[in-house]
């Protein structure tokens, strides 16, 4: 699966080789096209999504849940420029253009297949439009004065994709591999509610990238052209050797998250990679979410804030008439597991981004939850 | 300078039309779904849009809503008909944890109604020189454990007043101001909420001029532990707060799911609190309660910071109005208590305090004056339940409470106008909604 998977993304790299194509065009913050395909990143030709020269894939070691979604993440930066490496947040140039696509492999009648596997998501040189249905493309350009967030929709012919800065809802249906099916309204969040994720320093309210980031990027990936057999190479090496990343110190000394799902990282790291991608973001000290104490990105150590036997302070709805966030020993016991569980808008967390519950990220934290030793009264 | 935005004038008109008998049949009637779902894009695209100094209309009309709003814009204004008149309904939400979530500065919302949001109705998420006036936020279905938690909740702000709003039916607070400083909460009516007004965590609030009335607690101040700001410095005054017996709804788990049921005005581990010249009365468990974190319910070492201050300690009661009240108690060991004390048909007296105290404060066995629960309250009783010791030694010995404390100053929003005309006609529009 892994193989087949890499030769699709490796195809796609090679994407960037036609001749033809326009050139990727920066339009002004108060410019923006209607059409996606006006950006020139990605866009659908010949049945397939494709990839402009430099639009570069890139993937997370761990990342948000998003209704089983896939996601395509690319990353453009005009030529001569890169980004100044640093630990939490790397400092990217004007210019930049960040892009995410969500799309789900095709199910028959209609319906999105719920899979892990994108091995059949890839054609010769992008995404292959015959299995794949594609629901919204996300940009983040970075301006001169900070980044703005753009979310395109796809149409139902899926031969472009229009500017909704209102976002949409798109009634789904998910088709498991055991036939079970899933109704599900695909909620593609408003310019504002990219900020509800994106600004996670509430205070500045600067929208930032989440996923690029050292621990996030650390991992292997087949950017590299060539033969196969020479394989996947480390993102951060490769986005320094295509100019894209600079002042990067040794990898030794870069933070890396786990992949929550290998069972080769310990449970405690994949818990913690899973919370920090899926929750970090607000829920940190400047986060949106700090007004609740509780505090679950990478770098917290104390017990308490990260939700040991802490009582809820404006959860409502959300306790799920549970008294602490995290009672050791009892995921049944505790808020957090009762949040993630949820799909009730006014109780489940993330806020944003889901209406589905992560079937496996639900199990991990429970997991983790119910190995943790001691109790709370 | 200030610009009108407004929603497109034809499908505002078509709205106001179809909508214009709603305030009296809103339950049975129901505007066109498609009207509402491009009055909801709309809508959404001017808060995503928005320049400061902008003032965005909402017109007339109930307005069916099923996403999330939110603002992240300073300097922007939402302005309704009135709260009967404008009505942002959020019966059948699917997405989104507030009505509206605001995150911005100098921001005033006003004459409008948020009603049936799936979580909080109204929440400002940090900013400066919030105004939240005439704002009426409800769940109709009236008081239930499946309504939003929090109708109007500004966190974490500066400068805040909220006026003349009404709040009806939350699972948790019906206003809540929380973690800020700087706070006027005045000429409000709070009714069928678990907590009608709640101040928590914050640092210098007037809260005057409401009437808490039907909640399970009228007016509380909390301090929460494992927060980065703990509270002081309310001062609760002319406020109008009666009848709070309605059963608890909130959920387990929630620090106000502890309250009992007829609490008047309760005070639980914060410090510097002035509580005189109210109307309180008719509150089943007592008028005034004053608590630590310890018996709040959910107390444990595990679950609070080290420094936390679980103790409430300079606290002033004078000059209030009581009657009624203390008459049947919630909780079984109160109720006991009640029987054991003051017999079947007798009743708590107006002040309830939990009698614990910081040991390492005392000075001689006693706590020093300007620490106490202080009462210059003509007739007014307390009971000392001495709760740290399991109910042992209950006193009614007013003696120790017999101090005075020096008067909190008074707080100044620098946008607000002096006190006069204006109070008066918010007063006598939260009166008649």
């Amino acid at each position: 699966m892994h193989k087949l998977f890499w030769g699709g993304v490796l195809a796609l790299a090679l994407a960037g080789c036609e001749a033809s194509r326009e050139q990727v065009v920066i339009h002004g913050r108060d410019a923006v096209p209607e059409r996606l395909s006006d950006w020139h990143i990605v866009e659908v030709i010949d049945g397939e999504l494709s990839l402009n020269a430099g639009v570069t894939p890139y993937d997370l070691n761990t990342q948000l849940f998003t209704d089983y979604a896939h996601k395509l993440r690319t990353v453009w930066m005009p030529a001569g420029s890169s980004a100044r490496y640093a630990e939490e947040a790397f400092d990217y140039p004007v210019g930049t253009v960040l892009s995410k696509t969500f799309y789900y492999p095709k199910a028959g009648g209609g319906g999105v297949l719920r899979t892990a596997d994108y091995s059949a998501d890839f054609s010769r040189s992008g995404l292959d439009l015959d299995n794949v249905r594609l629901v919204e493309t996300r940009l983040l350009v970075k301006r001169e004065d900070g980044w703005q967030a753009l979310p395109y929709v796809w149409n139902a012919e899926q031969t472009q994709a229009t500017l909704e800065i209102a976002g949409d809802a798109i009634p789904m249906q998910l088709v498991d591999g055991e036939g079970g099916s899933n109704a599900f309204t695909y909620v593609v969040p408003d310019a504002n509610q990219c900020a509800g994720c994106h600004a996670d320093n509430h205070t500045n309210k600067a929208i930032r990238p989440l996923g690029p980031r050292a621990r996030h990027l650390n991992k292997e990936y087949p950017h590299k052209l060539g033969s196969y057999a020479e394989g996947a190479q480390n993102q951060l090496l490769h986005w320094q050797q295509i100019g894209y990343l600079s002042e990067l110190p040794e990898l030794a000394a870069i933070p890396r998250n786990a992949s929550y799902s290998d069972t080769g990282f310990p449970l405690e790291e994949r818990a913690r990679a899973y919370l920090d991608i899926n929750c970090g973001h607000c829920h940190n000290p400047a986060g949106p979410a700090d007004t609740s104490g509780l505090m679950l990105h990478r770098a917290e150590q104390d017990q308490r804030r990260l939700g040991l036997c802490k009582p809820p302070v404006a959860a409502g709805t959300g306790s799920g008439n549970r008294r602490f966030a995290v009672v050791p020993g009892h995921p049944e016991e505790s808020i957090l597991s009762f949040r993630v569980e949820s799909t009730d808008p006014g109780a489940m967390m993330p806020e944003l981004g889901r209406s589905l519950v992560h079937e496996e990220g639900v199990a991990l934290l429970r997991e983790w939850i119910a190995g943790m030793p001691g109790d709370c009264l | 300078m200030k610009t009108a935005a407004y929603i497109g004038v034809a499908l505002a008109a078509v709205l106001t039309v179809a909508c214009s008998r709603d305030a009296d049949t809103s339950k049975t009637e129901e505007s066109q779904p498609s009207a509402s779902a491009d009055f909801q894009k709309q809508l959404l695209k001017q808060l995503i849009s928005a320049q400061p100094g902008d003032v965005i209309e909402i017109p007339a009309g109930r307005f069916q809503l099923n996403r999330s709003l939110s603002l992240n814009v300073d300097g922007v204004t939402i302005r309704g008909a009135g709260m009967s008149e404008s009505v942002l309904s959020f019966k059948d939400q699917i997405q989104g944890a507030e009505g509206l979530l605001v995150n911005a500065s100098d921001f005033t919302i006003e004459d409008l109604a948020i009603e049936d949001t799936i979580g909080d109705a109204l929440k400002v998420n940090e900013g400066e020189n919030i105004i939240i006036r005439n704002v009426r936020v409800e769940w109709t279905n009236g008081p239930s454990t499946d309504n939003g938690a929090y109708g109007i909740y500004p966190v974490q702000t500066k400068n805040t007043l909220v006026e003349g709003t009404v709040a009806i039916g939350a699972s948790d607070a019906g206003i809540y101001v929380g973690q800020s400083r700087n706070v006027i909460v005045r000429n409000n009516r709070a009714e069928y909420n678990v907590a009608g007004i709640e101040i928590e965590n914050t640092i210098g609030a007037d809260v005057y001029g409401n009437v808490a009335t039907n909640n399970t607690g009228g007016i509380l101040v909390f301090n929460m532990p494992n927060l980065p700001q703990p509270g002081h410095s309310t001062r609760v005054y002319n406020n109008r707060v009666f009848k709070n017996n309605t059963d608890n709804f909130g959920h387990e788990g929630t620090p106000v799911a502890a309250v009992p049921a007829g609490s008047g005005v309760v005070i639980n581990s914060n410090d510097l609190v002035e509580i005189f010249d109210n109307e309180i009365s008719d509150n089943d468990t007592a008028n005034i309660i004053v608590s630590s974190y310890y018996t709040s319910g959910f107390y444990s070492d595990k679950s609070t910071q080290d420094d936390f201050d679980p103790y409430p300690e300079s606290i002033y009661i004078y000059g209030n109005q009581f009657s009624g009240g203390g008459k049947s108690p919630d909780h079984l060991e109160l109720k006991a208590l009640k029987l054991a004390k003051f017999g079947l048909g007798g009743s708590l007296p107006d002040i309830l305090w939990d009698g614990v105290v910081n040991p390492e404060k005392l000075v001689d066995g006693e706590l020093p004056e300007k620490l106490r629960v202080c009462v210059d309250n003509g007739e007014a009783g307390i009971v000392n339940v001495d709760a740290a010791n399991d109910f042992k030694n209950i006193s009614t010995d007013i003696t120790p409470h017999s101090c005075s404390l020096k008067k909190l100053p008074q707080i100044v929003l620098d946008f607000d106008s002096p006190a006069g005309e204006g109070d008066e006609i918010a007063q006598a529009e939260a009166a008649d909604a």
